[in-house]
């Protein structure tokens, strides 16, 4: 990452740090939301901006993993299990999901997910023995850590923000190692990193199911930061919201997601103004971006800087965009 | 067995709106590689086009050509020279955003100048029920299925049986050969569009009267439009057709007689078979990869 970039993340990680000094219970709230979002969208963005398919599973696997943290709390188990086993089902789910549909090419995954995602909130409404039905799962407690309680908006934004930071911390070293670099090279070139033995297909799945776990995750802070779940809250909606947020932040660019997810979050209030229409608003937004930056915000960014630095480091992969062609 | 014909026959009617949709769907996908995940929202649209005639005074008949042709008109023309034309050199991903999120945008403008609540929309026929063998079957059904086959009819010979129909097949198969043979591809290209758009009109004249007009519509739709598609073969007018059909009848048939609550599971379970098992659909060719 070049200098500007690393200097960047660096403010906005101590803004993130000493928001919560500034803001009411509500702002706080929402910051939270931020954190389980980004989550996601990082997640999706694996899938979408390494592996160049498109999923509409996320918001479903963010629902599965927030329902197996929600029962396995009720029935008991501590949060750290119950984290952990979120994330382990949604990466089994992934893989068993991903491995007909990316069998064969093109556009085919988006079809099998929109089918999943509806699958999935049919079982969560109907199995009513063991989801709560319509009425959900209430009461999920927020977990306590080494004696440090997260009942609190501050003390659980600020878990919720040690949780991102060790999954980004995570992702970010798996794209590093020797292992990750292979999705850089889908990314970049599918074509040739096939042909330089590189098995795509597997990767391409590796990535999805890698995706998908991060979404579980996501749904195991979600849980116990809304403490009420029910199966609305993830409809295809959701997951064509998360698909929109890794779209507008940059997809392929590593922290795309997490602009997107803040534009999500604060457009709406922004817009407060005009009620019903910022949905509309944000539409056109997406479809301008979409005409002129189909890379996102950050793609904006990048050409910005590029075109007032008078000298540029040559860029490097991980913050290097490409054009997502098919 | 008469609640059976009952069902296969209401089933027969969803199935046909199922296919005009789909097959506005996959021509848009042969001659421009456009997949239009707006498409339901494009087939909600038109009805309200029509509300909005007729509440300026104009009688049913003439409400109905003027939806007709706005819908031509904005999800035709603008479409394509909007939304899709700008975004072709991008790619296919990008154009897939756009038309999720032109969904979104033309939902929310309709739930906002609208409100959300469903609105009567009058019937193409009195509901009269007719007795069949002591199957009782609604006019509504039977009028609904005459017009959807006779527009699929009329398609068919369109795309079969004249100059311009295999024109714009040649457009689907190989532009390139096309534009060399002399045919005006972007032209052939913009009437998919409207055919595409006057499909989905003609959809939602016929399927309004049944959901009543409501701005969340085109998500059911929409969904079964592709599920169609991708069933019968994406690549393959008579495979949307074929889709759209055993998508509706299945529907009926697997409410009644298996579970209600899972309704919306079966569609889905029998697309995830096709595309384990024959990815091209059931009727489809298998789509040959160019380098």
């Amino acid at each position: 990452m070049n200098r500007l970039g690393a200097l960047a993340v660096a403010a906005a990680a101590v803004f993130t740090v000493v928001l919560p000094l500034f803001l009411k219970p509500y702002g706080i709230y929402l910051s939270s939301t931020w954190v389980v979002l980004s989550i996601a969208a990082m997640g999706l963005n694996l899938t979408l901006g390494y592996a160049g398919q498109v999923s509409l599973a996320q918001g479903a696997f963010v629902g599965i993993g927030a329902y197996t943290t929600a029962l396995l709390m009720h029935a008991g188990v501590p949060y750290p299990i119950a984290f952990v086993a979120a994330g382990l089902v949604c990466f089994v789910v992934g893989w068993v999901l991903g491995y007909p549909a990316l069998r064969v090419q093109h556009h085919y995954l988006a079809f099998v997910t929109l089918a999943f995602t509806t699958l999935v909130f049919l079982v969560l409404r109907n199995e009513e023995w063991l989801t709560g039905g319509t009425y959900g799962l209430s009461g999920i407690p927020r977990p306590t850590l080494f004696g440090w309680s997260t009942t609190g908006a501050v003390s659980f934004y600020y878990f919720s923000l040690g949780i991102l930071t060790v999954l980004t911390a995570g992702t970010w070293w798996m794209l590093r190692s020797p292992w990750g670099r292979a999705f850089l090279a889908l990314r970049e070139n599918p074509t040739r990193a096939l042909s330089l033995g590189l098995d795509t297909r597997r990767y391409t799945l590796m990535a999805f199911a890698i995706g998908s776990s991060l979404g579980g995750l996501s749904g195991a802070v979600f849980a116990p930061l809304v403490q009420y779940i029910e199966p609305l809250s993830f409809t295809l909606n959701l997951s064509l919201n998360l698909l929109l947020m890794v779209i507008v932040g940059g997809s392929g660019f590593f922290f795309g997601p997490f602009v997107g997810a803040l534009v999500a979050v604060l457009l709406p209030e922004w817009l407060r103004f005009i009620q019903g229409y910022y949905l509309v608003v944000y539409a056109v937004m997406v479809m301008v971006m979409m005409a002129f930056s189909p890379t996102g915000i950050l793609g904006l960014v990048e050409r910005f800087v590029k075109a007032v630095s008078v000298r540029h480091d040559p860029p490097e992969p991980v913050l290097q965009a490409k054009r997502t062609s098919p | 067995m008469t609640s059976f014909i009952q069902l296969l026959v209401s089933g027969l009617a969803t199935g046909a709106i199922y296919a005009l949709i789909a097959v506005g769907f996959t021509l848009l996908w042969q001659t421009s590689q456009t997949i239009n995940f707006a498409q339901g929202e494009f087939v909600m649209l038109p009805a309200f086009f029509i509300l909005e005639a007729m509440y300026l005074g104009a009688p049913f008949w003439l409400a109905i050509l003027i939806g007709i042709a706005l819908s031509a008109v904005f999800l035709g023309i603008l479409f394509k020279l909007i939304i899709v034309d700008p975004m072709l050199k991008h790619g296919v991903l990008p154009l897939v955003i756009s038309t999720i999120a032109l969904s979104l945008f033309m939902k929310e403008m309709v739930k906002n100048l609208y409100s959300s609540n469903a609105q009567p929309f009058p019937a193409l026929a009195p509901p009269i029920d007719l007795h069949f063998f002591g199957a009782v079957i609604s006019t509504q059904s039977l009028v609904v299925l005459g017009v959807a086959i006779s527009v699929v009819l009329a398609l068919h010979l369109l795309l079969h049986k004249t100059r311009l129909g295999r024109a714009m097949q040649a457009t689907a198969q190989n532009p390139t050969l096309a534009r060399i043979l002399g045919i005006p591809v972007r032209r052939m290209v913009l009437y998919t569009f409207l055919i595409n758009a006057v499909l989905c009109a003609i959809a939602s004249i016929l399927i309004s009267p049944i959901y009543l007009a409501k701005f969340i519509n085109g998500e059911t739709l929409g969904v079964a439009a592709f599920l169609a598609a991708i069933i019968g073969g994406f690549n393959q007018v008579r495979g949307a057709i074929f889709g759209g059909f055993i998508l509706g009848i299945l529907d009926n048939l697997s409410a009644a007689y298996l579970s209600s609550t899972y309704r919306g599971a079966f569609p889905l379970l029998i697309l995830i078979a096709v595309i384990m098992w024959r990815p091209q659909g059931l009727l489809g060719r298998v789509e040959e990869r160019t380098v």
